[in-house]
């Protein structure tokens, strides 16, 4: 456990001390949802109606992006080779790298939907479920990334190859998530989204430290 | 008493085979010096006794512990060609968290390391600003404040100056002593005594 901590600690120091690889994809994410009004309609009805969409679709994206940086600076110095060889569980290992990605995107992107929410005029019923699904669902993306992550890793230029790896897992929870807000616009029961999210996390969280353990140990060879 | 003993190894990268069916046992108190043309398969040895997989068939035991078992890991450092450092952190903080990887050692005993490797006053600097030898004093300096009793080492005086070769081989001869073994490549002339060497 302790080690978790440590490499926890760690990974964050690093990110902090490069803050460029954190906002680059916040900034990602805040331009992209604030051009949909310019582009499609400045109306409270319209944007209202497709704003969890928006941010979500943003969301993911900004996701996708941090992803490539999660190994990579490892790999290159070999400090990964190090962890593997440590007797250590890599899985462990790799958690905690997962949750330090976590809180240096998906909790920033949970923070800052509220915002980008009331941009869109989303209402108040709305922005909470927002919240929600994405409290529940970006850990998914990250956990879930991460074994697209670990596949890429030796790869140059792998942007495109992880969006192709990766966006298809992501679509489920894209399609519960957003109409989970939709829904809870129109007063519906959203209970049934919120438990699939919720599932998915568990899988997720289950399985995807221990897949991107033996994909990080078949990149290394 | 330990004794690193392999049987029938072989690998293979791509379509090369770059060893086969290759045995050997290493003792408590041995110096190993693996000596082969460049791509002859050194590096690939030193991964494979490390546990990073590469396509390799035959058995590994360290005291009947198998490779990549959490009892054999546990005693083997491997030491490879990159720095393994983060540019953003310090030399403390990197050591700090390598230790971390193999045995977690007390802040005082790291800041000792680094002293005894010769970098004192650079405790606090960061490694982007450190020279290739200095980042690898860094590592070394986590090397020999492991417990491990398995060295692997993968070009250790590779950047070091001649004062800084000596302190490795000194380590070095002094581990072995203690009741440990080392397994180590280099192109440079090596003084250490003792030495076995195989050839790949």
């Amino acid at each position: 456990m302790n080690i978790y901590l440590q490499t926890l600690s760690r990974d964050l120091r690093v990110a902090l001390r490069n803050p460029s690889s954190i906002l680059n994809p916040l900034l990602f994410f805040i331009i992209s949802v604030s051009l949909f009004p310019l582009a499609i309609s400045p109306e409270a009805a319209t944007l209202s109606q497709i704003a969890a969409g928006i941010i979500w679709v943003a969301s993911m994206l900004a996701v996708l992006l941090s992803l490539n940086a999660l190994f990579h600076h490892d790999f290159d110095n070999g400090v990964l080779e190090q962890m593997v060889t440590s007797h250590h569980s890599l899985p462990l290992l790799i958690l905690s790298k997962i949750t330090a990605h976590w809180l240096l995107t998906g909790v920033p992107i949970i923070l800052l939907s509220p915002l980008l929410g009331v941009f869109l005029f989303l209402d108040e019923e709305g922005i909470k479920v927002l919240m929600m699904t994405l409290l529940l669902a970006t850990p998914s993306l990250s956990l879930i990334g991460s074994i697209g992550a670990s596949l890429i890793v030796g790869i140059k230029n792998s942007g495109m190859l992880l969006s192709l790896l990766i966006l298809p897992l992501y679509i489920p929870i894209l399609i519960f998530a957003s109409s989970a807000v939709s829904q809870a616009q129109f007063g519906l029961d959203i209970s049934g989204q919120l438990y699939f999210l919720a599932m998915f996390l568990v899988l997720s969280l289950m399985s995807a430290p221990f897949v991107s353990a033996i994909a990080l140990k078949i990149s290394l060879e | 008493m330990s004794s690193l003993v392999i049987n029938n190894l072989s690998c293979q990268r791509g379509y090369n085979q770059l060893f086969s069916d290759l045995s050997f046992r290493v003792e408590t108190g041995e110096i190993l010096r693996i000596t082969g043309a460049n791509g002859s398969g050194k590096t690939s040895l030193l991964k494979i006794l490390a546990g990073v997989n590469i396509h390799e068939q035959g058995s590994i035991e360290l005291d009947q512990h198998r490779v990549k078992s959490d009892e054999y890991q546990q005693e083997v450092f491997y030491l490879g060609h990159q720095a393994a450092l983060s540019a953003e952190l310090t030399s403390l903080e990197n050591l700090e968290f390598l230790s971390a990887l193999n045995q977690p050692v007390k802040r005082d005993s790291l800041i000792q390391a680094l002293v005894d490797i010769g970098l004192k006053g650079y405790e606090d600097e960061y490694c982007a600003n450190l020279s290739a030898g200095q980042k690898r004093r860094v590592i070394l300096a986590s090397l020999f404040v492991s417990n491990a009793k398995v060295w692997l080492l993968d070009e250790p005086f590779t950047a070091l100056d001649p004062k800084g070769v000596e302190i490795v081989e000194n380590r070095i001869t002094q581990h072995c002593t203690n009741g440990g073994l080392c397994l180590f490549t280099t192109h440079q002339d090596s003084a250490l005594p003792n030495q076995r060497m195989i050839s790949l």
